[in-house]
């Protein structure tokens, strides 16, 4: 995480508080409206809503949301990450009494959200993505986020499974974290049904590139790649390329499987209906924000899209096993001995990394059998 | 008697065309959105309201405007030289990288050096940027405007090769960045505003550019390439110089843009700067006709306009392109309504 | 898939360039002829990037109501034809300059067509058919590559043609003459500002159907993303091969080879410095007009009624 402008001591993000859903210590009190008063929350979105990727999902969620009785919901979509996301929230607090807001996208987080939080005390801020870390970050902040990583293992799974070359290929934005667990735990699901699958990867440069996504697409396919899946804002146009070049595919964010009718395998989605309604329940209630919210298949924050025609049933079962031990907790993705793809052991031999591990949060590596560098 | 009321007309004459636009474009848009069934007379009012209807209006304006100023300025002084040049979002991109790099070189150093050292690496780097297009012209004769628009685009490649590469914090994990900028060097709010300092210098910066323009001897040399450059050739001016200073001139203020975003609103360089202040200041310094006083209202103009759009998507659900079509539709009647303009206008 | 592939890394490399000259060349080609034709004229229209995107939604709308995808792509040439006309109307008018309102435009198409294309991004239109060309091979990569769609010939068909036209037909020389001088076009009994307003229309049917190619058959969907400077960039290769419709044609594939150069190198794993590689096609273009143009010469070919020559 970049350093805020808050901090006075060293940054230490292991200092975080690590369970699930950590709400802060002290209660404090905001100015909750008064029962006669709806609840006016704000809802924050970098692109279109319905993009058939990131921002339709958190639609979604929010959709739900409206539906909530007490609830009154204001949407601004397509707020760029500068002064215009500060001043959006701002109008949203002032001009429509917005006392909680969902900013969706993760640059808005530093300085954006921070700086409008220590602005408004009374106003709750949930930023999707983002690291909130106690004692840095004030209070009336909270970052939620998913494990989404769960579902793209299950993707492997059906992928290696489904791919008669066993080459896989993952179009990605930019090499972060949150891609990155992505793309590792895609691999290492599919090396659970074939040890010698690969996962070719190529990084496109930003969110939303439809003509060099279908470019890398296409690319791929011509090196013999056949299912394809991704981690950009809109997965339509590879998805759509998939399926006109006969490949498979997984979605991600929310499901793609109308545009792919014959080879949709199973896509990565986010149940952001979970978190948001929690963080609301809270505000309704008068409870503390939550600061710390992460959860994966077992708390509902992630789902994987229903198979698609070409799953096998033995894909199927091995699936279905592996995210039952994840609903109980029971599946640790990232375990030692753990090499990336120069040879450097990143686990190491015993080692485990539950899902919450900070270390997970800046992954910086790409684990043997990914073709691509970081 | 009559005579001041001749002066008065000819000095708001020039408001004419304005205002006409102003409102041809108001009509254009209503009509346009009472086709598609929305409440245009509300929609308007919204408009107004969002960019100028209240002190938080205003204070979001200006913190839009302040940008545009300086990109505009990106334009206008070339323009004035003759060339036009539309790559401004470069150099916005390599002046903020270059600034972001500053502080890391002068750790230690008290506040007000290293920002204006900062200031100056924004300047130096936006300024060869551009300068790069007028020096391809002179030597090479390569049309400015390709070029700049190619150098734009290679220099924000170059920009996010080096913010997510070498350069790069390895603490911004998810938000590639460079290293942020210490506390103290940031630029803060104007006294009892909202909006950053980076506003005063951008008027500062249109003053400085009009004055250098129309009062010193180097604005003249620049106006004379610009109108006809066989006839500066024969009076012995320095032609490539003075194309090459001007544009220099140009790129440094887009360079000083991307300098102020990462001081004043990002605290580092990343790509969320990227947001196409370089190609807003091309709009704005046509709608201005390059006239740099023009262009402090004109930004106002279109960052409220911008502004506005919040209110719009709240308050009537319309698309954020609804201020797109608004801003093209004024622009557009703009230049219509130049007609109406008495004065020669100038060719760029 | 077949090991050969793996084997012949530098033939697959020259595969992928040439597919993407073949793919991503085509909305160039097509918004660079028009635009040759507008500033053949001696009009320069920088407002093609917003006629490219507003052609790119109406054909794309315009297909999913009918379910015909050539429907589509001449209703995107009749939405260009409109822009054209509205901005060679605008240019006519005295005292107003054309890059001005080739920019406004650009502003006011994009706006125009995001705002009226958000209901298209969800649902799937038709899609223009492909052609073959690969049907011959068996090698998965070189079917793909030689996979067209027929407005690349007719494209390049619309390049000669226009060569052609431009040095021997009547029209086309009327057209230079307009262009070049104005005042002698006149004198011989042209009219001059219904010839430029024509040009210009038809140089935005053609930015229009680029729109459509971009938006009905690569990467064949609707969203606000699609065009990146596509348009800008097709006027910028206008001047870059001097005004002459085959070397439009030349820089067009280029550009699109150049374009898939990024995307082919990390499908072979090479990932680093891949901004770089995908800033290749500007690159390729700066370098290219650094080595070839002299000061003398440059603006040799070009109309004389261009305000780019008039300094």
């Amino acid at each position: 995480m970049a350093q805020t402008r808050f901090s006075a001591g060293r940054r230490d993000i292991l200092r975080i508080l690590g369970s699930g859903a950590a709400a802060s210590a002290l209660p404090f009190g905001i100015g909750l409206a008064g029962a006669a008063d709806k609840l006016v929350v704000g809802v924050i979105y970098v692109g279109p809503r319905d993009d058939f990727g990131y921002n339709q999902a958190q639609a979604q969620a929010v959709a739900a949301l409206k539906k909530m009785p007490g609830v009154k919901v204001v949407e601004e979509e397509k707020v760029p990450e500068t002064v215009a996301v500060q001043k959006t929230m701002e109008a949203m607090i002032n001009q429509d009494k917005a006392t909680l807001i969902f900013a969706t996208s993760f640059g808005y987080f530093d300085p954006h959200v921070l700086k409008m939080a220590e602005k408004y005390p009374n106003v709750r801020f949930a930023h999707c993505g983002g690291l909130w870390t106690a004692g840095k970050h004030p209070k009336n902040v909270g970052s939620f986020f998913g494990y989404i990583d769960e579902c793209q293992y299950l993707d492997g799974i059906a992928a290696a499974s489904a791919s008669k070359s066993k080459k896989l290929g993952f179009i990605a934005a930019k090499p972060i974290p949150q891609v990155l667990r992505n793309i590792n735990a895609f691999l290492l699901g599919a090396r659970s049904v074939d040890p010698k699958a690969t996962v070719k990867v190529i990084f496109t440069g930003d969110w939303s590139l439809p003509v060099k996504e279908a470019e890398a697409a296409n690319s791929l396919i011509d090196q013999g790649v056949d299912v394809l899946t991704c981690h950009v804002d809109s997965p339509k146009v590879i998805v759509e390329t998939a399926e006109r070049r006969g490949v498979y595919s997984c979605g991600y964010h929310a499901s793609q499987a109308k545009l792919a009718p014959k080879g949709y395998l199973t896509g990565a989605e986010w149940d952001w209906q979970t978190p948001y309604t929690q963080i609301v329940k809270a505000t309704l209630d008068g409870k503390p924000m939550v600061n710390f919210l992460r959860g994966g298949l077992k708390d509902g924050f992630v789902k994987p899209s229903p198979f698609g025609p070409a799953v096998s049933a033995e894909a199927k079962k091995k699936s279905e096993a592996v995210k039952a031990a994840m609903l109980k907790g029971d599946f640790p993705i990232f375990k030692g001995p753990l090499l990336d793809n120069t040879g450097k052991t990143v686990i190491a031999a015993g080692k485990v990394l539950g899902q919450q591990d900070p270390l997970l949060e800046s992954m910086n590596y790409l684990v043997d059998g990914v073709i691509g560098q970081v | 008697m009559d005579a001041a009321m001749n002066r008065a007309m000819r000095a708001v004459a020039p408001l004419a065309p304005f205002t006409a636009a102003a409102l041809a474009a108001a009509l254009l848009f209503a009509a346009f959105l009472a086709a598609q069934g929305f409440e245009a007379p509300e929609a308007l009012g919204l408009v107004v309201e969002g960019a100028f209807g209240s002190a938080f209006a205003w204070q979001n304006t200006l913190a839009r405007a302040a940008p545009l100023m300086l990109t505009a300025l990106c334009v206008a002084l070339p323009a004035r030289a003759g060339l036009v040049i539309i790559g401004g979002e470069g150099a916005l991109a390599l002046g903020a990288l270059a600034a972001a790099m500053v502080p890391s070189l002068t750790a230690g150093w008290p506040a007000l050096p290293v920002q204006l050292l900062m200031a100056l690496a924004g300047f130096v780097a936006g300024g060869a940027w551009i300068a790069a297009s007028a020096w391809l012209r002179h030597v090479r004769g390569i049309n400015e405007t390709i070029s700049s628009l190619l150098l734009s685009y290679i220099g924000i490649a170059l920009f996010n090769f080096l913010v997510e590469g070498v350069l790069r914090d390895p603490a911004s994990l998810n938000k590639p960045s460079t290293p942020p900028l210490p506390d103290a060097v940031l630029i803060g709010p104007l006294p009892g505003l909202e909006v950053h300092w980076g506003l005063v210098w951008g008027v500062l910066a249109c003053a400085a550019a009009w004055f250098l323009l129309r009062r010193t001897v180097f604005g003249f040399s620049v106006a004379v390439v610009g109108g006809n450059p066989r006839a500066a050739l024969m009076a012995g001016l320095p032609v490539g110089a003075l194309l090459i200073a001007a544009c220099f001139l140009g790129g440094g203020a887009a360079g000083v843009a991307g300098m102020l975003e990462v001081a004043a609103v990002h605290g580092s360089a990343n790509a969320s700067l990227l947001a196409g202040y370089g190609y807003a200041g091309i709009l704005v310094s046509f709608a201005a006709r390059h006239n740099p006083l023009g262009i402090v209202a004109g930004a106002i103009l279109v960052g409220g306009i911008g502004a506005s759009g919040s209110l719009l998507q709240r308050r009537l659900d319309l698309p954020d392109a609804a201020v797109l079509v608004l801003q093209g539709a004024l622009f557009v009647a703009l230049l219509a309504f130049e007609t109406l303009n008495r004065k020669g206008a100038r060719r760029v | 898939m077949s090991e050969t592939t793996d084997g012949l890394a530098f033939g697959s490399l020259v595969l992928a360039l040439l597919g993407g000259a073949l793919r991503v060349s085509t909305p160039f080609l097509f918004v660079s002829l028009g635009e040759c034709i507008t500033e053949k004229s001696g009009r320069i229209n920088l407002g093609l990037e917003g006629t490219l995107v507003l052609g790119a939604m109406g054909g794309y709308g315009v297909s999913l109501l009918t379910g015909s995808p050539w429907l589509g792509v001449l209703a995107a040439g009749l939405c260009g034809v409109l822009m054209g006309l509205l901005h060679g109307g605008l240019c006519s008018l005295p005292k107003v300059n054309d890059i001005a309102v080739g920019i406004a435009l650009m502003l006011f198409g994009t706006g125009l067509a995001f705002f009226l294309g958000k209901p298209l991004i969800q649902p799937q239109a038709p899609m223009l058919p492909s052609v073959e060309l690969g049907a011959w091979s068996d090698n998965e990569q070189v079917r793909s590559a030689l996979r067209i769609n027929l407005l690349l010939p007719v494209g390049l068909a619309l390049a000669g043609l226009l060569h052609w036209a431009f040095r021997a037909s009547r029209w086309g020389l009327a057209l230079r003459l307009v262009g070049d001088n104005a005042a002698a076009a006149r004198a011989l009994g042209y009219p001059v500002v219904p010839i430029r307003i024509g040009a210009t229309a038809a140089g935005g049917f053609l930015a229009g159907v680029g729109g459509a190619f971009l938006s009905l058959y690569y990467p064949g969907s609707w969203n606000e993303g699609l065009s990146s400077g596509q348009g800008l960039m097709a006027v910028a290769l206008v001047i870059f091969a001097r005004w002459s419709p085959l070397r439009c044609a030349l820089a067009a594939l280029l550009f699109g080879a150049a374009g898939a150069l990024g995307p082919a190198l990390q499908s072979q794993g090479i990932t680093a410095g891949y901004y770089l590689f995908n800033a290749a096609p500007y690159v390729l273009t700066l370098a290219l007009m650094a080595a070839s143009w002299t000061p003398g010469q440059t603006l040799a070919g070009a109309p004389g009624e261009l305000s780019f020559t008039q300094r």
